[in-house]
């Protein structure tokens, strides 16, 4: 009746397993459950649920669903950190045999993949995607995505991806596998439990989730511009995004058929990548890493747009070099898909093979190159402001290039036989990945701070959360290279060599450096979450252009924007367009609005992801009738909204939008400020 | 401003609803559908010959080939068939004529769904003869009867996916007639049902043609 529950056949699930034997799980759930009561009591008791299903769960609004994909992925980085200092901290006790440390090998299995799982597809993929939804309709000058409907339903994916990976922790286990849990060590023999099931549909759930979302957006940049914005006189942001995006339609694909055969190899018995029936564990591994390794241009190449907003602004100064910057990331997409085989050079594909993918892999440093010098030239005699989101911009371009320097050396086949699989590569992709990535996010937050609240986040926290991240990393990834160097393998429980704890505990304190930069940006958070409690949860407008000097068009509109965006379409000009507009002096238009079309909210969307993460959770458990009833039920949703939803949308009359626009003039006229 | 961008203006402003938005969209997805469909392919292409010492497309089961040509020739040209029958379709949908959609796509779905039938019927027999230890004597499915059944299930799944789409048509046409969202559907449904029928032409070459010639 309840698959694997209730199986008594089945010695493997062990359902309550880690909540009876791990300490520390049974008390993370503990805080977890006392928190999420918390949490709904103060809803059900201040009355939110009304407003909260009304104004978020069914919004299509692409503010406010960014702004829910950016929570999820702050609630994911914490919980893929704890994983991360959890490991530090055992690293640094774990000399000796495997009692050393406080992770048993089992559970320290759990931890690391669970950190990769997590980070990468519920943290940094979300948090990509929250930036995208807020900021790339506004950068276009664009009233919404193109498919509103499907970027509601893609958020609502993502986030049963989330719970159902998440819910691993307390019942059931985690896969011990590693991020990409190579085959044939995820196959049905050698990984029976529910943890490897976990990881599949829960990926699988956020793959579907962010093809949708690329499809949307990429239908967004190519169909929703501003009259007047050639895909030329786009910002680089939006140019970084359409080839992200681009880059994702590609790669899921192959990610997705690599995860559905595993599972038919360990649900229908067929084989593909076991040990038997002469199937090739190998072919996963090219899967994956033709998946996973334009993954992480996917996530970088936003970063460098980001970047490429932030410099121009706080320089003041136009961005060097508009056309190169498009080519290399043009160029970037094309290279990124032609260096996969550089994860695996010790499998065996002969010098051929091996000197293809090096070579390959040692060109991408010259479009990255590229970008990086056009952004030192953008800052080459600018008058250069330290505001937050610069320090961020500064930290990843110093860091991001020693990151790539030591990919570089990795390419480098000789000498990838004595690096591969140690802590060298785990401190290279971290430099690559928190120095160019998290650096860049979290300094896009901090950029686009004052745009969403309509205040800047308080600058001493921002500036100590920058300090605290960047010392942190350094700390934290530097002996890491050396124990790499030293030959010390990634994934170790434990390890026999006294001489490497030292280097560990460095590790650590870089760890708890990291922890304090979090810690900072929480607390950012928190302070914006008191201001609007403090404003009863309406955000009042604020002057549109806070930094000063910026340059595209989300910046030309009050802060936080109003629902439709634009009152009138602005008409682009020039690649910078609103630094244009400004040098021209074209005025504000404040009167003779017509009316607005937006679209209409749905409940579709929740109601479809809260079916297939039911799917999901029975799939795993092996409850096949709940999972027919559920998927049912999903299809039925779907056919149900294309059947009976409102398509058609609603209007904001003409009065409604001189209303809002006149409240954002008198902040203008009062604050003195010529917009 | 241009007079370019003043009529664009003015569609954005007025006509709200743009189909060319949902049938670029839904262009991309074909795009992404059919790297699905490759990567497939070259998983087939790389088992073609994992027979594990097992059944294959040319063994002689009861007296003929496990893979008959002449059968999946019929499914082949039900399929094909459809295409055209869909086309047909999108013909009287240009014309307006809404008792000539209903019409062409009935016959539409008959076909298809006499494709799902044969092709279910094909996958039935072909796992018996995988469990027939005579046959099998391994006893577990090979790599290259793992790779043909996703392969070519994955594309009747698209087919049946099809086919609900087109039921679900029926109903948004008995609703609202050929309105300009219903034509947009149509439109999309055309390009989804074609681009099953050209990887159906490929499964055929790849799987059928070279698996048995």
């Amino acid at each position: 009746m309840f698959g694997r529950f209730t199986d008594p056949n089945d010695q493997t699930a062990q359902p309550f397993y880690a909540l009876m034997h791990e300490p520390i799980v049974l008390y993370t759930c503990i805080v977890v459950v006392v928190l999420a009561v918390v949490v709904l009591a103060a809803i059900t008791l201040l009355g939110w649920w009304k407003p909260l299903w009304k104004n978020w769960i069914t919004t299509v609004d692409h503010k406010r669903i960014g702004l829910m994909y950016i929570i999820l992925a702050i609630v994911m980085l914490v919980r893929g950190f704890a994983d991360a200092i959890m490991m530090k901290g055992h690293q640094a006790l774990a000399l000796g045999d495997a009692s050393a440390g406080f992770l048993p090998p089992d559970h320290f299995d759990q931890v690391f993949t669970a950190h990769g799982v997590i980070m990468i597809f519920f943290m940094a993929t979300p948090l990509l995607f929250g930036l995208l939804n807020y900021i790339l309709p506004l950068q276009l000058g664009a009233r919404d995505v193109a498919f509103p409907f499907a970027n509601n339903l893609g958020f609502w994916i993502t986030f049963a991806g989330a719970i159902l990976i998440n819910i691993s922790l307390g019942i059931g286990n985690f896969a011990r596998v590693g991020w990409l849990a190579y085959a044939p060590l995820s196959d049905g023999i050698s990984s029976p439990d529910t943890g490897m099931d976990y990881y599949l549909w829960s990926l699988q759930l956020s793959g579907i989730a962010t093809t949708m979302g690329a499809v949307n957006f990429i239908a967004t940049i190519i169909k929703c511009r501003a009259p007047g914005m050639a895909m030329f006189k786009m910002p680089i942001f939006a140019w970084c995004a359409l080839v992200s995006n681009v880059i994702i339609l590609i790669i899921y694909p192959p990610l997705t058929v690599a995860f559905a055969l595993l599972s038919c190899d360990r649900f229908l018995g067929f084989n593909f990548f076991t040990n038997d029936g002469g199937a090739n564990p190998m072919l996963y591994v090219n899967y994956v890493w033709i998946f996973g390794h334009p993954e992480v241009y996917v996530l970088v190449l936003p970063a460098f747009g980001i970047i490429s907003e932030i410099v121009p602004t706080f320089s003041s100064k136009r961005l060097f070099g508009y056309t190169s910057m498009v080519w290399a990331v043009l160029v970037i997409m094309i290279l990124s898909m032609l260096v996969w085989g550089h994860h695996f050079f010790t499998m065996g594909g002969g010098e051929q093979v091996n000197t293809f993918f090096g070579i390959a892999t040692m060109i991408i440093a010259i479009p990255t190159g590229v970008k990086v010098f056009n952004w030192l030239f953008t800052m080459y005699k600018g008058r250069i402001r330290f505001e937050p989101p610069m320090l961020w911009a500064m930290g990843m371009m110093f860091t991001f290039v020693g990151g790539g320097l030591t990919g570089v050396l990795l390419s480098i086949v000789p000498a990838d036989f004595q690096l591969h699989n140690t802590e060298f590569l785990v401190a290279h992709f971290h430099h690559t990945i928190i120095g160019g990535v998290v650096f860049s996010y979290l300094g896009g937050l901090a950029f686009w701070f004052p745009k969403v609240f309509g205040v800047k986040p308080n600058r001493a926290l921002g500036i100590a959360s920058f300090w605290f991240w960047f010392f942190g990393f350094y700390f934290a990834f530097f002996p890491i290279y050396i124990v790499g160097l030293m030959g010390e393998t990634r994934r170790m429980q434990h390890y026999l060599e006294p001489s490497l704890q030292p280097y560990f505990i460095v590790a650590f304190f870089g760890a708890v450096l990291i922890l304090l930069g979090i810690l900072c940006f929480v607390i950012q958070v928190i302070l914006a979450i008191w201001y609007l409690i403090k404003n009863k949860c309406t955000l009042p407008v604020n002057e549109n252009d806070p930094w000063g000097d910026a340059r595209s068009l989300e910046w030309s509109i009050s802060s936080p924007p109003p629902v439709y965006n634009f009152a009138e379409l602005p008409q682009v000009e020039d690649e910078d367009a609103y630094w244009d507009m400004k040098r021209r002096g074209v005025p504000r238009k404040t009167s003779g609005f017509s009316k607005i079309h937006l679209p209409s909210n749905t409940n579709a969307g929740f109601i479809g992801g809260i079916l297939l993460l039911i799917v999901g959770f029975s799939l795993v458990w092996h409850i096949w009738w709940l999972a027919a009833i559920a998927f049912v039920g999903f299809i039925f949703t779907i056919l149900c909204h294309s059947l009976l939803g409102n398509h058609h949308g609603y209007y904001i009359s003409a009065e409604e939008v001189q209303k809002t626009e006149d409240q954002f003039t008198a902040v203008l006229n009062a604050k003195g400020v010529k917009a | 401003m241009s007079v370019v961008s003043q009529i664009k203006t003015a569609r954005m402003e007025d006509d709200h609803y743009d189909g060319s938005t949902m049938v670029l969209g839904f262009w991309i997805y074909i795009l992404t559908d059919l790297i699905l469909f490759a990567t497939l392919f070259a998983n087939f292409a790389v088992f073609s010959s994992a027979y594990n010492g097992g059944p294959h497309g040319t063994t002689i089961v009861d007296g003929e080939p496990l893979f008959n040509l002449n059968y999946v020739l019929v499914e082949t040209f039900l399929l094909l068939i459809s295409s055209i029958t869909y086309g047909l379709a999108m013909v009287q949908a240009n014309k307006n004529n809404l008792s000539g959609v209903r019409a062409w796509m009935a016959i539409t779905f008959i076909l298809g769904l006499c494709f799902i039938i044969m092709e279910v019927n094909e996958f039935h027999h072909l796992v018996g003869v995988l469990h027939d230890p005579a046959v099998n004597p391994a006893g577990i499915t090979s790599a290259f009867f793992s790779a043909f059944f996703v392969l070519v299930g994955t594309h009747g799944l698209h087919v049946t996916v099809g086919l609900i789409w087109m039921a679900l048509m029926f109903f948004h046409l008995s609703r609202a007639g050929l309105d300009s969202h219903n034509k947009t559907r149509l439109n999309c449904l055309s390009l989804f049902w074609h681009f099953l029928d050209i990887v159906w032409v490929g499964v055929f070459t790849a799987v059928y043609l070279l698996g048995v010639l």
